[in-house]
């Protein structure tokens, strides 16, 4: 939705960035208003997920230029898991593994670190339990998902959806959802854009980083964006999306 | 016999050294004098004496054990002293403890009371441990059990100890069992009786004269037919020693049906940040499954000590018989852990259980080394064993060697191993959900660790969670 005198929730500047010295990102701008949802479109290496990465603060991501403010700060500024605490959410394209660590556990203190960012209480176990298993309706998620090692041995499709339950329990001000379309079905990819398209509010705003237009059926995007060799060049209605499906990327190569 | 033990064994009265039995510590140096000496001290028996000679005879015929893959500097086994009578360190006050153990203390969560007793300040005001543990003693010989130094287990249950001392762990068993047998000066005993299930786990902590136990500790504990028990040794907060060198034997027998779980939790100095001090802790633990159906689990939580060379093992000699080792070794900085288990199977049906952790951080080298020994008269015995390892940045090591040997066809000897390291990749995803690196460090560990600290004690359990955090603290990042 958009509205312009909407909160400007990230307002990114020319941004550039480098991985392991090579210039990826050459000089993005893009602002997200509260309640908006954006689409990062473009072709593989054009720098969508470098992008996704270096908001989030992936140490491998060195930025060199610009500057991003989230939520009128300087987001450079704050350590990753401080941006994370103020409401900026990355959805993994591939989600780590950690073997070991049960997935109640670590959603319930990702969940917690939150609330006591936010001044709210925490959750005890069988509270947290509840409350979870509720989010995972959202998803249809079988609540055996709780009693698992977070990520270890999961589908493709099961990671993702483990992201987006995530996202459902932290309740972010900004989600950065990187590819969360690969590897889905298309019974999954109604499930989880229905879900996100469930958690998005006004006061909140979405960017969906992908390669097909697919997901854009389920989730309407106000802006599309398109990317090529590290910069935006071009930016239009959700009928971008349309018209990058039947052109394909390669007048994106020539134009970047 | 090479020159320089001929000349070990020639020069018994260096320093102009005469017995002196009113003196209360022994001069420099190891010689059957001096070992005469401590067994005087301790008014022993005849027996205990010849015990100790045959194993100081036999560890001078002995070598220094090579094969660990452990550095350290030639011991010079004639500059300690292998007697000096039970000092207690006493503080007059809380005020001249160390301020890095009383902060320590703090993030353990050690109880106010326990701290002064653990930081070795006179404590018969604030700290009623006297008390305590009379009032444990007399629990326990309601229902028959022993629990006592091993020195006083000598004077009131010789027959006992007589029966028990070296049937596991045989003075010649290897290079610092032979000197602890030789030198012992104290160190636990436990008994329980036929058909007693001690009805507490039994722990040093509350053995009176813990603090004298000293440099070479030795453990006896017997668990006749049908009995159990279990028993802590150690505790979460560090133990700080002058000793360099620790050599302790401990020795458990397990008759028909007797269930011994042994857990220890063993942080003592590591030396610093540069791998300057600490102790060197060689160790030889067993357990003999004697009788049918016995069981022995070993669960060990090694944090500390420079230098760890210790193999918990179990001979299963009984039909039917059991043995389990549970192992967490974490070393970080400097320190260097060879550690790691043997299952000996001889009798029918005989199974055993390993599960291995090593953790390693900073500079250090963690290796795990194991046994599993299928004898030929071994019928259908098995073994499972799962040996991981964990690595925390890129300058530390961590090694595994297993050993199997199998002599009978009919045995399943199944051994699993696995090595991660905590990366870049994974702190960052805590790091998104806004969980920070030292937080995330602690979640992965105890994940990792979740199937030995299972087997401890509950108490014990939470304790070594918080220890672990504590040993990683400042090592990522």
């Amino acid at each position: 939705m958009i509205r312009p005198d909407a909160k400007v929730l990230l307002e990114v500047k020319g941004l550039c960035a480098k991985v392991g010295g090579v210039e990826i990102l050459k000089g993005i701008d893009l602002t997200v208003r509260a309640g908006e949802v954006h689409a990062v479109m473009g072709p593989n290496g054009s720098g969508k997920s470098t992008f996704a990465k270096a908001l989030a603060g992936h140490p491998s991501y060195e930025v060199t230029g610009g500057s991003v403010a989230f939520d009128g700060r300087d987001l450079f500024a704050l350590a990753p898991e401080e941006r994370a605490r103020r409401g900026l959410f990355l959805g993994f394209q591939y989600p780590v593994e950690i073997p070991g660590v049960s997935n109640s556990a670590f959603l319930r203190l990702a969940y917690n670190t939150m609330q006591a960012a936010r001044g709210k209480d925490e959750l005890d176990p069988l509270e947290f339990d509840d409350f979870a298993r509720g989010k995972m309706k959202l998803l249809d998620m079988d609540p055996g998902f709780l009693d698992r090692s977070v990520n270890d041995g999961f589908s493709g499709g099961e990671k993702k959806r483990n992201e987006i339950l995530q996202m459902a329990l932290l309740e972010p001000r900004l989600a950065i959802l990187d590819e969360t379309d690969s590897g889905l079905d298309i019974d999954a990819l109604r499930v989880v854009a229905g879900g996100i398209n469930h958690l998005h509010g006004p006061g909140d705003a979405v960017v969906l980083v992908t390669h097909y237009q697919r997901m854009l059926n389920y989730i309407v995007p106000d802006y599309v964006h398109v990317m090529g060799g590290g910069r935006i060049v071009r930016t239009g209605g959700k009928d971008l999306a349309f018209e990058l499906e039947s052109r394909g990327y390669d007048w994106v190569r020539a134009a970047a | 016999m090479s020159s320089v033990l001929e000349n070990l064994v020639n020069q018994p009265y260096r320093h102009g050294f005469v017995t002196d039995i009113e003196s209360d510590t022994a001069p420099k140096g190891l010689n059957e004098d001096i070992i005469r000496f401590i067994s005087a001290k301790k008014n022993e028996p005849e027996w205990l004496l010849e015990f100790r000679l045959q194993a100081f005879r036999h560890w001078l015929t002995m070598a220094e054990p090579k094969w660990p893959n452990v550095k350290y500097p030639k011991i010079d086994f004639q500059d300690i002293i292998y007697y000096s009578a039970p000092k207690p360190k006493k503080l007059a006050s809380m005020d001249e403890v160390d301020p890095e153990l009383l902060r320590t203390f703090e993030k353990l969560g050690v109880p106010m009371n326990e701290r002064a007793k653990l930081a070795g300040v006179a404590v018969d005001v604030i700290f009623d441990s006297v008390s305590v543990a009379t009032t444990y003693k007399q629990k326990l010989a309601e229902v028959g059990i022993i629990f006592c130094s091993i020195s006083e287990a000598v004077r009131e249950h010789p027959e006992l100890v007589r029966k028990y001392l070296g049937t596991v762990v045989p003075p010649g068993d290897n290079y610092y069992a032979a000197l602890n047998s030789a030198v012992f000066t104290d160190g636990s005993f436990c008994f329980i009786p036929r058909g007693v299930k001690c009805p507490m786990e039994l722990s040093t902590y509350f053995r009176i004269n813990t603090e004298s136990s000293g440099q070479f500790e030795r453990t006896l504990i017997v668990a006749e037919e049908g009995a159990s028990v279990s028993y802590l040794e150690g505790c979460t907060a560090p133990k700080f020693d002058t000793n360099q060198l620790h050599a302790a034997v401990v020795e458990l027998v397990a008759l028909d049906n007797a269930e011994i779980k042994y857990s220890t939790v063993q942080n003592w100095y590591a030396g610093d940040e540069n791998g300057l001090g600490g102790i060197y802790n060689f160790v030889t633990k067993r357990g003999l499954c004697k009788g049918v159906n016995s069981k022995i689990s070993w669960t060990q939580v090694e944090t500390g000590s420079a230098i760890t060379w210790k193999y918990p093992s179990c001979v299963l000699l009984g039909d039917n018989s059991i043995g389990e080792f549970y192992s967490v070794a974490l070393t970080n900085h400097h320190q260097q852990a060879d550690t790691g288990t043997k299952m000996v199977h001889i009798g029918r049906n005989t199974r055993s259980r390993i599960i291995s952790k090593g953790i390693s951080a900073g500079q250090s080298n963690n290796s795990y080394r194991g046994l599993v020994k299928i004898v030929p008269r071994a019928e259908n015995a098995r073994n499972y064993s799962q040996c991981d390892s964990m690595l925390i940045g890129s300058k530390c090591g961590a090694n595994t060697f297993p050993y199997i040997q199998v002599q009978n066809p009919g045995a399943t000897v199944e051994h699993e191993a696995t090595t991660s390291r905590i990366g870049e990749e994974q702190l960052f995803y805590f790091a998104s959900r806004g969980i920070g690196a030292e937080e995330a460090v602690s979640m992965i560990i105890n994940g990792f660790c979740r199937d030995v600290f299972q087997q401890l004690p509950m108490e014990f359990a939470v304790e070594a969670t918080k220890l672990l955090g504590l040993k990683l603290e400042g090592s990522v990042g």
